[in-house]
């Protein structure tokens, strides 16, 4: 009998813990296996790499507690059908205190309803689209430039070397990319420049060779397009191979990635709307300066980050901050931190919309234009707009094919 | 006018490349009434081989054809041991299943060593030119070497021992074993060479257009409009549905917006279905 009360007091000792550890846990889905995972995978290592400072650092101080953080995350499969049931599963099952988006505007959307319906706050790094900020949402936060301002950088640099350019946009029939093109549309328009081709493709289009044709016999002479990774990736290669020759051309999403650089000619000189590259240089209220994101994360991952790693790290920096601002991490509270915000970090300015028709959008960051180019015999991205943060001089026209 | 006829010229060099994609899914069924669905994956193997071999050793992307042809034909009949022997016979929806589960296992493979990152293998051969419209050297050669193989693969069929066994395997399985054709050897080798056709046409196409593992998806899809166009079980007639499907692409994109060429083609399949339920080009069945 004695022996039994030893054991169960041992076994109490064990269970209770000297100093109670805080952990706030953060949910996500993340698309581990499907055609989003490449851009999917550098989000997450964003998000990764942020929790493992923090919680080196000894957590999020907030009302005199310190929190340890805990992620729970899901393989969505890159499908909208499957992340509504995890992200329910995440609120209801791994009780997250806090959401962040999964990738893509066509997962975002319906991973918001969800988020929304809990009164979740979701920080959203992954969709750009803007639809899910106009239906009155109360607890989602952009911390990326939305889907309307992709492409203003290029129409502004391309008026300013061609104000009587002939545009062609062609770009896949997702609503991230109709999206953009439709703004970048009115955009041209207001500029004076000449639309001579508007059309959109199915994403499962394999050969571009008639649409590339339809496009010179547009004749156009710049052209904005594409959509998410291999479409773009085959618009360009066809483009090159097929000596369209165009002075200019910006492809969405696809050109952000290292990988970009496979297509050897066929990159050079393309351009790319980026949320972020690695030659930006803000000055940080908080947190690190681009030089040492930089450097830690290529130690860490051994590969340079890209725009979807730094929008990643931001979504929790920001949250952090919010919390610490608020010094609880009561939802409410968080919330009104957040609608408060207004600060620059190492990707940038970032400020919330707080009117009820695009409550959660981002209104304080600003793209950069970046441009294949060769640096040092090697193809690279540099920024070339706004001319005040270009790192190299913008190549206009683009180098011709061969 | 010129921008037109050089679309169709375009439709007809992509459409051969269509054609032979489609060729080892239609065989395997012609042969065996099994609808191969890992025909995507085996693509997408062999344009990771080609990228493989041309990016590590270095070697001329048409060399590494031959490696891709046994390789797949090994591949392939590996495939028919584990996936599809035990399910001959069977209804027809066993062995759909079966070869979709190890679809699903190569395409997760192939994600977890490579994700589904970008490959790209550069290839100079000179094209030509009409007025502003070029047509790319690969383009060409990769045409003509479709109907190489395709040719070849009606020797194959028509004039070779083992072809003519096919042939009459798929003609009747019973009447082929009843005269002393080992049939169960027969059938590992249509799926071999059936398979040989989808990594062969993969390591072709990857000489066309920048891919990543999931590439398959969208030319297996090809491939069964294809097959419908040129009939269920005739590779040869692949090859002309092949060309039909391209020309078809290259003749509507000109005049109507891009995002209805599908709806165009997949209105056509549906057509076809029902005007010619065996395919425009088809023979009576079972007469591969």
């Amino acid at each position: 009998m004695k022996r039994l009360y030893l054991l169960a007091a041992a076994a109490a000792l064990i269970a209770t813990p000297a100093f109670a550890q805080n952990t706030i846990t953060i949910g996500f889905t993340d698309s581990v296996t499907g055609p989003l995972n490449v851009d999917s995978l550098g989000q997450t290592r964003g998000y990764e790499f942020w929790r493992d400072e923090v919680n080196a650092a000894g957590g999020i101080k907030a009302g005199g507690k310190s929190y340890k953080v805990k992620f729970v995350s899901y393989d969505d499969e890159s499908v909208g059908g499957r992340v509504q049931q995890l992200y329910t599963r995440l609120i209801n099952q791994d009780k997250a205190n806090f959401l962040f988006s999964p990738y893509s505007s066509g997962l975002t959307a319906p991973a918001a309803v969800i988020s929304e319906q809990y009164g979740k706050i979701m920080i959203d790094s992954g969709g750009a689209e803007e639809k899910p900020f106009e239906q009155g949402n109360k607890y989602l936060f952009m911390v990326i430039t939305s889907a309307t301002h992709y492409l203003s950088g290029a129409i502004e640099a391309l008026k300013e070397k061609d104000p009587h350019a002939k545009l062609a946009m062609v770009y896949s029939d997702d609503p991230f990319s109709k999206d953009v093109l439709a703004a970048a549309a009115q955009q041209a328009k207001a500029a004076g420049l000449d639309v001579v081709l508007d059309e959109s493709y199915s994403p499962s289009t394999t050969d571009f060779g008639p649409v590339v044709n339809k496009i010179i016999s547009s004749n156009a002479d710049a052209f904005l397009g594409g959509g998410h990774y291999s479409d773009g990736a085959t618009l360009a290669r066809q483009m090159h191979d097929q000596k369209a020759n165009m002075k200019w051309m910006s492809i969405l999403v696809a050109p952000a990635d290292d990988k970009f650089a496979e297509l050897g000619p066929a990159a050079l000189g393309v351009t790319v709307p980026s949320q972020w590259e690695v030659q930006v240089s803000y000055k940080p209220q908080f947190g690190p300066t681009t030089a040492q994101f930089v450097k830690a994360y290529e130690a860490k991952f051994h590969a340079p980050p890209d725009y979807h790693a730094a929008s990643g790290y931001t979504d929790g920096m920001i949250l952090q901050h919010a919390i610490e601002q608020a010094g609880s991490v009561d939802p409410e509270k968080v919330t009104a931190a957040l609608n408060a915000i207004d600060v620059t970090t190492f990707f940038g300015r970032i400020k919330f919309a707080t009117d009820p028709g695009h409550h959660g959008l981002q209104v304080g960051h600003k793209m950069v234009l970046a441009q294949w180019q060769m640096i040092n015999g090697k193809l690279g991205r540099q920024v070339v707009w706004p001319t005040e943060a270009q790192s190299a001089n913008l190549l206009y026209p683009m180098p011709a094919s061969k | 006018m010129l921008g037109f006829i050089a679309s169709i010229i375009d439709g007809v060099l992509v459409g051969l490349v269509y054609g032979l994609a489609a060729m080892g899914l239609t065989l395997i069924w012609g042969v065996m009434d099994v609808i191969n669905l890992t025909h995507g994956a085996m693509i997408v193997a062999g344009m990771m081989l080609l990228y493989l071999l041309a990016s590590a050793l270095g070697l001329s992307p048409y060399l590494i054809l031959a490696p891709s042809l046994i390789g797949g034909f090994f591949a392939g009949i590996a495939l028919y041991w584990i996936a599809i022997h035990r399910m001959t016979g069977r209804p027809p929806l066993m062995s759909l299943l079966s070869t979709f589960a190890v679809n699903l296992v190569l395409v997760g493979v192939g994600t977890a060593v490579w994700g589904t990152a970008l490959f790209n293998v550069e290839v100079s051969v000179p094209g030509f030119s009409l007025g502003r419209y070029t047509f790319p050297g690969p383009h060409i050669l990769a045409a003509v070497l479709a109907a190489v193989i395709a040719v070849g693969l009606y020797f194959f069929l028509h004039h070779t021992r083992t072809g003519k066994a096919m042939r009459a395997v798929a003609n009747n399985r019973e009447a082929s074993e009843l005269v002393g054709i080992p049939t169960t050897r027969l059938l590992a080798i249509s799926v071999g060479v059936g398979v040989a056709l989808a990594t062969v046409s993969g390591t072709l196409i990857g000489t066309l257009f920048p891919y990543t593992i999931l590439s398959g998806d969208s030319y297996e899809l090809k491939g069964f409009i294809v097959t419908v166009l040129g009939g269920f079980g005739n590779p040869i007639g692949a090859l002309v549905g092949g060309v039909a499907l391209g020309v078809l692409e290259g003749a509507v994109t000109p005049f109507v917006p891009v995002s209805w060429t599908l709806v165009i083609e997949f209105a056509l399949f549906v057509i076809v279905l029902i005007a010619f339920p065996g395919g425009i080009f088809t023979r009576r069945r079972g007469g591969l």
